[in-house]
């Protein structure tokens, strides 16, 4: 069974190709990592599968995404229930200018998921506190999201996503700003998750891949160079490009 | 090196501000020592008179007032609502190019040309008579450019990052706007449109073009009411012989001025008061 399924994947900024015949089949409750140098198409192909590049302007795509055996692409699709199944964490935090509160209940208010008003509170708890974040804002909810730490942010970004409890949820690298206790709070978040979601992360951190992940794709360049069980990946790639980079002897 | 020609274009910078600043001062000063003496209670509160000392600006002030508050209400919610149109949903279409083209023309078209168009169609063509909506009406058409203009921009200022978090929670292009994209813009608009009215507070041509400058005497009662606004009384003042009523209409100068420093600084207010509510 598969969840995404990405075939023959094309993508054009204007005119350059960031993106080049990508083809790869992600099943469900399993952990996805992308891996790869930068600028060689993690986010790029990340976002194509919630339609996000959708939104910026000068952009084209070619080939099929498939969620569920539908053509995400296909004329006629409802991109906001799209994006309502696929949530995103960005690499940039991007918390809305709102207090931390309402950062977290603006997608349950849009959704109509809000219900009452202890059922609201309670939801937002229960996402900051599967994000980490709970016990440092619990007494300052009604203040600034901006007035908040770098990490704090993104963790109220990954609380926010899910919140709407999406099927899939894309993570452009959610912990890059987290100290070592967060970063390993998210990663036991992402392991507990994987039994309801089907994770997609996109890291850096080939310690992170390794622990967190059940399958690996290595990009380069806009192709996906090797894709296979993480373990593979990491111990005996098929591709000497792979080897070089999740040894760190790369360039 | 380098520093020196950024040294001048500074001293230079100054040197042209404080000219400003000193012109304006001197303006001010002028019309003070003319007018302050007849400012008082009775002058604001006080109806016209053929005997100056008696004469007030209440009808006046009433009506600027009024007619300024009708602009807003006719301007704003068209001129947001154009400029909404115009940057989220307007395709880069060449009519789109085309429409934004001309209401950068129309920003400047010269304030006259909109009392014309407001004679014809305001006033004669739909029947409005020289009434209060008549004018606000005129008004409305003078701001509006500017107000779709600098909603516009404050529009494209909201980060792309803010969109795209609303989007990829499911929130529609509606809802995006709405909740995320408007209150951000929000304090940029409400400068906008105040520096816009109180521009259109002070214009005193297109008013005396679709024939406001009768005599009125009382307090507009409706938005089919005669009215005079403040400009124009003044006008009327300055073009009487009497030195008497030269003193009064330095005093309504004063007056409007203060009134246009109100609205300006309520501008820099509100701005302040969201910056900080965001941040
Ligand atoms: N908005 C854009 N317009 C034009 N080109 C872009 C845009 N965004 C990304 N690119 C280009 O597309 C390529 C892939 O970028 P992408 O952001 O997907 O890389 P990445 O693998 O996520 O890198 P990183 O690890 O640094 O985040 C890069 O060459 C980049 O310069
Ligand atoms: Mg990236």
């Amino acid at each position: 069974m598969i969840k995404v399924r990405a075939e023959r994947l094309n993508f054009y900024y204007g005119a350059t190709r960031a993106l080049q015949d990508i083809s790869v089949a992600v099943q469900p409750n399993v952990v996805t990592a992308f891996i790869g140098p930068s600028g060689c198409g993690k986010s790029t192909f990340l976002r194509t599968l919630n339609r996000m590049n959708d939104i910026v302007p000068g952009t084209r795509v070619e080939g099929r995404v498939l969620i569920d055996d539908a053509d995400i692409y296909a004329p006629g699709v409802d991109v906001v229930a799209l994006r309502r199944r696929v949530g995103m964490v960005f690499q940039k935090s991007n918390p809305f200018p709102k207090s931390i509160f309402e950062n977290v209940a603006y997608g349950l208010r849009i959704n109509n998921m809000a219900g009452s008003r202890s059922e609201l509170a309670g939801r937002v708890e229960e996402s900051l506190r599967q994000a980490a974040l709970w016990g440092e804002v619990k007494d300052r909810l009604h203040e600034s999201a901006l007035a908040i730490s770098g990490g704090q942010q993104q963790r109220l970004c990954i609380a926010r996503a899910l919140a709407v409890r999406p099927e899939i949820l894309l993570m452009d690298e959610p912990a890059s700003a987290l100290d070592p206790i967060a970063t390993q709070r998210i990663e036991e978040l992402i392991y507990d998750l994987k039994q309801a979601y089907t994770i997609v992360i996109v890291t850096h951190n080939m310690q992170q891949a390794a622990r967190v992940s059940d399958y690996t794709a290595f990009f380069w360049l806009g192709r996906l160079v090797e894709y296979d069980r993480t373990d593979k990946i990491f111990t005996n790639p098929a591709e000497q490009l792979t080897e070089d980079y999740v040894t760190g002897r790369f360039g | 090196m380098r520093r020196l020609p950024d040294r001048a274009f500074q001293a230079v910078a100054l040197a042209v501000l404080c000219l400003a600043l000193a012109a304006l001062a001197a303006l001010i000063l002028d019309v003070w020592r003319d007018g302050a003496s007849r400012l008082s209670w009775d002058f604001l509160t006080g109806f016209p008179s053929r005997r100056a000392e008696s004469a007030g600006i209440w009808h006046a002030l009433t009506g600027s007032v009024f007619v300024i508050l009708v602009t807003a209400a006719l301007a704003v919610p068209i001129g947001v609502g154009a400029a909404i149109y115009l940057e989220e949903y307007g395709t880069r279409s060449l009519l789109a190019r085309l429409i934004e083209i001309n209401i950068t023309n129309l920003a400047a078209v010269p304030s006259i040309i909109y009392g014309l168009l407001g004679l014809g169609l305001f006033v004669r063509a739909l029947g409005m008579g020289r009434s209060v909506l008549a004018g606000a009406s005129t008004l409305a058409l003078l701001v509006l450019p500017v107000i779709i203009l600098t909603t516009r921009e404050a529009l494209r200022a909201v980060p792309r990052s803010i969109r795209e978090g609303s989007y990829a929670l499911g929130a529609t292009k509606w809802q995006t706007i709405w909740h995320q994209v408007l209150p951000v813009a929000l304090p940029g608009i409400l400068t906008g449109t105040i520096l816009a009215l109180s521009r259109a507070i002070g214009e005193t041509a297109p008013l005396i073009t679709i024939g406001a400058l009768t005599f009125v005497a009382f307090v507009p009662d409706g938005l089919w009411s005669p009215f005079t606004v403040l400009p124009i009384q003044i006008f009327n003042w300055v073009s009487r012989p009497q030195p008497a009523f030269q003193v009064n209409a330095a005093a309504a100068i004063l007056v409007l001025l203060a009134l246009l420093l109100t609205m300006n600084a309520a501008a820099v207010w509100l701005r302040d008061r969201y910056q900080k509510k965001l941040v």
